[in-house]
C-alpha cells in the first residue's frame, strides 16, 4: 500500500446528540466496518444539569420539584423515592391512603411510560402508526394526571409526608374508563406490532444478551425480566403498599429486543390491573402528614437507600443528611446509568450500525437519568 | 394463512368511527383540568407582600418588588411577587406557602408575546388579577393543603376553678419540647416586626430559640427591649396579630416563646457582657420608674450617663408593679429584670415625688436632660350621683393597693364599669380577694371591648358575670353612706355613618337595678401632671384633646431638654410601647446631649 489508494475499511459514524433515532440528548460515536459495528462508545453530558449538586443549596422540601425532571418519561419514582427516604430519614408518617395513591401514580406513570416505549421503538423501526396510536393514547392518561396533580409531565405531586392533593371528585371513575379504554386497544396493539413481520425480522435475535452477564453488569428491570430472570423490586423488597396487591411479574427467555418490547406490552396489563385493586381498596383518610416548616425543617442526620421499580429498572436514591435543613449529598442511582453506557456499548458490537437506534429504544435509556 | 394475511387489512376499516387523536376542525380547544397549574394570578390587595413565595421557589424565579398603588399599613408591606418565567416551573409550591391565598395559579397556559424582554409584554412581570384572571379554575392552597405549620402549640393554664382563688400565675409555661415546635413554624417574613412598638427582632430571636441557642435569643432581646421576660408574659403582642400564620391558622407563640427563652438565661450582664461604658459625665433625670423609664435608664446607663429614676412609690416597675395584678405577672420575673437594669449602675431614688419632695425646676438646673414617664395613675369617674358613698373606689386604686400588699376591703357583690383590661384585672383581682359575685358593666357589646380576647375568656372562664349594653346612672347608699344598689339602663347600639363603631344609646324608659356593695371604676385613666409648675405646663405641648404629650421623633417634647414617653405621650398604653418611647427617647437624648443632628 503507498497510501494514495489506501482502501478506508473502517468508518467513523456520530450518532447523536441530534438525531430521530436516539431518546432524548444523548450520542453514541461507532466504529464500523462496512455496516457492522465493531466499536460504540457512549457519551453522554449533553443533558447535564448538576441536579444532584443543585439539591444539596436547597431546602428538603424545595428539591421536590427538582427530583421529577431527572427522567423526563418517568417522573414519578424520583418524586416517592425522594419523599420515600426523605421520610424514613425524618421518621414522617405516611398516611394510608397517601400510599395507595403513590402506588396508583406510580403505575399510571409506568404505563404511559410504556406506551411511550413501545411507540419509540416501533418508530425506529419504520412502523409510524404505532407512534401516533401509542402517543395519542397516552395523552388521554396524561389527562388523567393533569386533572389528579395540576400538570400533564412533570407532576410534582408527591412530597415528603404523603401527597400534595386529594384525588379530585369523579376521578375514579374517569381513571376507569381510561384504563378500560388502554386495555381494550391492548389487541389493537399487539396485532400492530407484535404480529408484524418487520418488527418481527428486526427484533428476534438481536440484540441478546447472556442472562448471566446481565446480572453481572447490572442490569436491572424488564430488560433483566427478559431474560428470563424473575426480578423486580415490588416483589423482592416491597415498599408502600405492594405486598398487599396482587400482581403477576411477567418473564421472557428470549434475551432479545422482542423479548424485552414483550415484558413492557404484558406489564402494561398487570399496571392496569394494579390501579384497579388501588381504586377498589384505597382507604379513606388524610393524605398529607405535613412535615416542618419548609423553610426551617431540620432532618435528623443519617443516611438511607431507597429503591422502587421504575418502568426502566431499579431506580434507587441515596440520600445523607447531616441534620440541616438541606440534604448533605442525594445520589441517584438510575438504571439507564447501566444501560445507556455499558450494556449498550457492549450489545452493539457486532450488530448493523440500523440497529443501533431501535437497541437503544429496547433498553428504554433516559439520558437525562445519566446525566442528573 | 395466506387468506387471512389477505383479509387483515380490512380489519383496519374498524377504527374509521373512532375519535381521532389528531385535531381536526372545528377546533375543539383543549379544556384544563380544574387544578391545572398555569400562570399566577395574584390579589394584590390580598397580598401583603410576604414574601414567603420567593423563599420557596426552587427555580429563583420570585423577586419582591416595590409596587406603588397597593394597601399599606399594619402586617403588610408593599412588595409584590414578580415572576420570571423564563424560570419558573410551575410546581405550584409558592401558592402553597402563601399565608393570604392570594397567590394562585390560573388554568390559562398559553401566551404569547413579541418581545420577551419587554417590560410591559416581556415574560418578567408582576402577576396581578388582570393579566391572567383566576377563574374558579387552577392551583389554590387551603389550610388543609397549605405547606404552612398553622397549627399552634397552646399555652397550658391552670383550671379556672383551681387559680381564681389565688396570686399564683394562671400560665404554667411551655415545656422546651413544645417551645422549640412553636419556634420552628416562622417563615422569617418579619412581617410581626412592624406590629411591635420597639421593632424586636423576631424572625432573629425565634431562629436562635429554635435552634436552641437562648442565650443568642438574649442578646437579640435586649438591642431594644431591657425587659424580655415581662413582655414574654404580659405583652399585648401586636407581633401576633401581624403574624402571617394567623391569616389561615393560628399566629405563632411570639409573645411566650420570648418568656419562655428569657427564662432560660438567669444572669443576663454575664450572657450580654456589655463593655464598661465611657463616662459623660452628664445627668439625667428619669420622672417614674415604669417600663419607659427603666428602658431609657438602661440604655443610657450603656451609653456612659449617670442616670437618676425619681419614683413616687417605694417600689419600681410603675404600672407592671402596682397595675398588673400577680396571677399575670409573678414578682420573681419583675424583681429579675429590674435588679438588672439597676445593677448597670442606676440611681433610684424612692419614695420621691417630683413636684413634692424635689421641683421639677431643680431638677431642670441640675440635670442635663429629663425624662418623662409617669403614666396615667388618675383614674377617671362616670360623674353620675351617688359616687361618693363607701365602696366606690377607682380600678387603679384597688389594684395599686393590692399589688402593694394592702387590699382594699371589698364587699361580696362586686360590680366593676368598663370593659378594658384594667376592667378584666380588676374584676379577677376582686374574685381571688374572695368576692363571692362579680359583675362586669360595659355600655357596648363584648365584642366592642378593648380588653384582649384571652383576657376576656380567661375572666370568663373564672366566672366574672359579663353585663354588655348597660349603663349605670346612679348609686344608691343605705343610711350608713354604703353602696346598696345600682341603678341602670339598658343601651341599644347605633350605626355610625363613615365606618365608626356604632354608638351606644341609652333607652331611658327601663331602669333596673343592682344590688352589689362594692363599685369599681375601671372606664379609663388620665395622666396627672400637676408636678409641673405652671410655668412649665404652659410651655408643654399637649395633643388636641389635652390627654397626650406632643413629642418629636427623638422623643423630645417643646421643651428644650425635656423627653417623655408612655402612656402619657402614646395613646396605645402599653408596656411595649412605653418600652419603645424609652429607647426612642433614649437615642434622642443621646443625640441631644451629645450634640448632633
Amino acid at each position: 500500500m503507498n497510501g494514495k489508494n489506501e482502501i478506508i475499511r473502517e468508518f467513523e459514524y456520530f450518532i447523536g446528540p441530534q438525531h430521530p433515532g436516539i431518546t432524548g440528548n444523548f450520542s453514541i460515536k461507532l466504529k464500523a466496518k462496512g455496516d457492522v459495528i465493531l466499536e460504540a462508545e457512549a457519551r453522554p453530558g449533553y443533558l447535564h444539569r448538576g441536579f444532584e449538586k443543585l439539591m444539596e443549596q436547597r431546602h428538603w422540601i424545595k428539591n421536590v420539584p427538582m427530583v421529577c425532571r431527572i427522567c423526563v418519561p418517568d417522573p414519578d419514582p424520583n418524586e416517592v423515592l425522594y419523599a420515600m427516604g426523605v421520610e424514613e430519614l425524618a421518621g414522617l408518617e405516611v398516611p394510608e391512603r397517601a400510599q395507595w395513591i403513590r402506588v396508583m401514580v406510580l403505575e399510571m406513570s409506568r404505563i404511559q411510560a410504556h406506551l411511550s416505549y413501545l411507540g419509540g421503538i416501533s418508530g425506529a423501526l419504520g412502523l409510524y402508526t404505532a407512534p401516533q396510536w401509542m402517543t395519542g393514547d397516552r395523552d388521554y392518561l396524561l389527562d388523567r394526571f393533569e386533572e389528579l396533580t395540576g400538570a400533564r409531565v412533570y407532576h410534582i405531586y408527591t412530597t415528603p409526608g404523603g401527597v400534595r392533593r386529594d384525588l379530585p371528585e369523579g376521578f375514579e371513575d374517569r381513571l376507569r374508563e381510561t384504563l378500560d379504554y388502554i386495555e381494550k386497544r391492548l389487541t389493537d396493539y399487539y396485532r400492530l406490532i407484535f404480529d408484524n413481520p418487520v418488527f418481527q425480522k428486526r427484533t428476534i435475535g438481536v440484540g441478546t444478551m447472556d442472562p448471566d452477564w446481565a446480572i453481572e453488569n447490572g442490569v436491572t428491570g424488564p430488560n433483566l425480566r427478559a431474560c428470563g430472570i424473575k426480578a423486580d423490586v415490588r416483589i423482592d423488597d416491597p415498599y408502600l403498599v405492594y405486598d398487599q396487591i396482587e400482581f403477576e411479574v411477567p418473564t421472557e427467555t428470549g434475551c432479545d429486543m422482542f423479548s424485552r418490547a414483550m415484558i413492557r406490552f404484558q406489564e402494561i396489563q398487570q399496571s392496569i390491573n394494579i390501579v384497579r385493586q388501588v381504586l377498589d381498596r384505597m382507604p379513606k383518610g388524610p393524605f398529607l402528614n405535613k412535615p416542618g416548616n419548609p423553610l426551617m425543617w431540620r432532618v435528623p442526620a443519617g443516611d438511607v437507600y431507597v429503591r422502587v421499580e421504575s418502568s426502566k429498572g431499579e431506580f434507587g436514591y441515596y440520600i445523607v443528611s447531616d441534620g440541616g435543613v438541606k440534604p448533605y449529598r442525594v445520589h441517584v442511582r438510575g438504571p439507564s446509568m447501566t444501560h445507556g453506557i455499558h450494556v449498550i456499548e457492549t450489545l452493539l458490537v457486532g450488530q448493523r450500525v440500523a440497529d443501533v437506534s431501535p437497541i437503544m429504544f429496547s433498553l428504554d435509556i433516559c439520558p437525562p437519568d445519566i446525566d442528573r | 394463512m395466506a387468506i387471512k394475511n389477505f383479509f387483515e387489512p380490512f380489519t383496519a376499516l374498524k377504527h374509521l368511527g373512532m375519535k381521532p387523536h389528531t385535531i381536526r376542525l372545528p377546533y375543539e380547544k383543549k379544556v384544563p383540568a380544574d387544578r391545572v397549574r398555569g400562570f399566577h394570578s395574584n390579589d394584590l390587595e390580598k397580598c401583603i407582600g410576604c414574601g414567603n413565595c420567593a423563599q420557596i421557589c426552587t427555580c429563583q424565579a420570585i423577586k419582591m418588588v416595590e409596587v406603588e398603588d397597593v394597601p399599606d399599613g399594619f402586617g403588610r408591606t408593599k412588595f409584590r411577587p414578580q415572576v420570571d418565567y423564563g424560570r419558573c416551573s410551575f410546581c405550584g409550591q409558592c401558592v402553597d406557602v402563601c399565608p393570604t391565598g392570594s397567590l394562585k395559579l390560573t388554568d390559562k397556559i398559553v401566551w404569547v408575546t413579541e418581545d420577551p424582554f419587554d417590560p410591559e409584554t416581556g415574560w418578567v412581570f408582576i402577576p396581578d388579577n388582570k393579566k391572567f384572571p383566576y377563574e374558579g379554575k387552577g392551583w389554590t392552597t387551603s389550610p388543609e393543603t397549605s405547606l404552612l405549620q398553622l397549627e399552634r402549640q397552646e399555652m397550658p393554664e391552670r383550671d379556672p376553678e383551681e387559680r381564681k382563688h389565688d396570686f399564683g400565675p394562671v400560665i404554667k409555661g411551655f415545656t422546651e419540647e413544645a417551645a422549640l415546635i412553636e419556634a420552628s413554624r416562622c417563615m422569617g417574613c418579619a412581617i410581626c416586626m412592624q406590629g411591635c412598638p420597639t421593632g424586636m427582632y423576631i424572625p432573629h430571636y425565634l431562629n436562635a430559640i429554635e435552634h436552641a441557642d437562648y442565650e443568642r435569643a438574649v442578646d437579640i432581646f435586649f438591642i431594644n427591649n431591657p425587659l424580655p421576660e415581662i413582655c414574654g408574659t404580659i405583652c399585648t403582642h401586636r407581633c401576633e396579630d401581624a403574624c402571617v400564620l394567623g391569616i389561615m391558622g393560628k399566629p405563632i407563640q411570639i409573645r411566650y416563646e420570648k418568656g419562655f427563652a428569657a427564662s432560660q438565661v438567669d444572669d443576663y450582664r454575664k450572657v450580654l457582657g456589655y463593655p464598661e461604658p465611657e463616662k459623660k459625665n452628664k445627668k439625667v433625670a428619669i420622672i417614674g420608674g415604669g417600663p419607659g423609664g427603666l428602658t431609657a435608664a438602661f440604655y443610657l446607663r450603656l451609653k456612659g450617663y449617670d442616670v437618676t429614676i425619681f419614683e413616687a412609690l417605694d417600689v419600681l416597675g410603675g404600672m407592671m408593679k402596682v397595675g398588673i395584678p400577680r396571677y399575670r405577672l409573678p414578682q420573681s420575673v419583675l424583681d429579675k429584670e429590674i435588679n438588672h437594669i439597676i445593677d448597670y449602675g442606676v440611681e433610684v431614688k424612692y419614695n420621691t415625688r417630683v413636684g413634692k419632695d424635689v421641683s421639677f425646676d431643680e431638677l431642670k438646673k441640675n440635670y442635663d436632660a429629663i425624662y418623662i414617664g409617669v403614666g396615667y395613675h388618675k383614674g377617671l369617674s362616670m360623674g353620675i350621683p351617688g359616687e361618693d358613698a363607701e365602696g366606690v373606689m377607682q380600678a387603679i386604686y384597688f389594684l395599686r393597693e393590692t399589688n402593694l400588699g394592702r387590699p382594699p376591703k371589698i364587699g361580696k357583690k362586686v360590680l366593676v364599669v368598663g370593659g378594658g383590661d384594667v376592667a378584666m384585672d380588676a374584676t379577677r383581682t376582686a374574685l381571688r380577694l374572695g368576692a363571692e359575685e362579680v359583675l362586669l358593666s360595659y355600655r357596648r357589646r363584648i365584642v366592642d371591648m378593648p380588653a384582649s380576647d384571652e383576657e376576656k375568656h380567661e375572666a370568663m372562664a373564672e366566672g366574672v358575670k359579663f353585663l354588655p349594653q348597660t349603663l349605670p346612672i346612679e348609686i344608691v347608699k343605705d343610711e350608713q353612706g354604703k353602696v346598696k344598689a345600682v341603678r341602670y339602663v339598658k343601651t341599644k347600639m347605633v350605626p355610625q355613618p363613615g365606618g365608626k363603631r356604632p354608638k351606644p344609646v341609652p333607652i331611658e324608659d327601663e331602669v333596673y337595678e343592682w344590688d352589689v356593695d362594692t363599685v369599681i371604676y375601671a372606664i379609663g385613666q388620665a395622666p396627672d401632671l400637676s408636678f409641673l409648675p405652671e410655668s412649665w405646663l404652659e410651655k408643654l405641648e399637649l395633643d388636641s384633646r389635652g390627654k397626650h404629650i406632643v413629642v418629636d421623633e427623638n422623643g423630645m417634647t417643646s421643651i428644650e431638654g425635656v423627653f417623655a414617653g408612655g402612656d402619657i405621650v402614646n395613646p396605645r398604653a402599653d408596656v411595649i410601647s412605653a418600652i419603645a418611647d424609652g429607647r426612642k427617647a433614649a437615642e434622642g437624648i443621646h443625640k441631644y446631649l451629645s450634640g448632633k443632628e
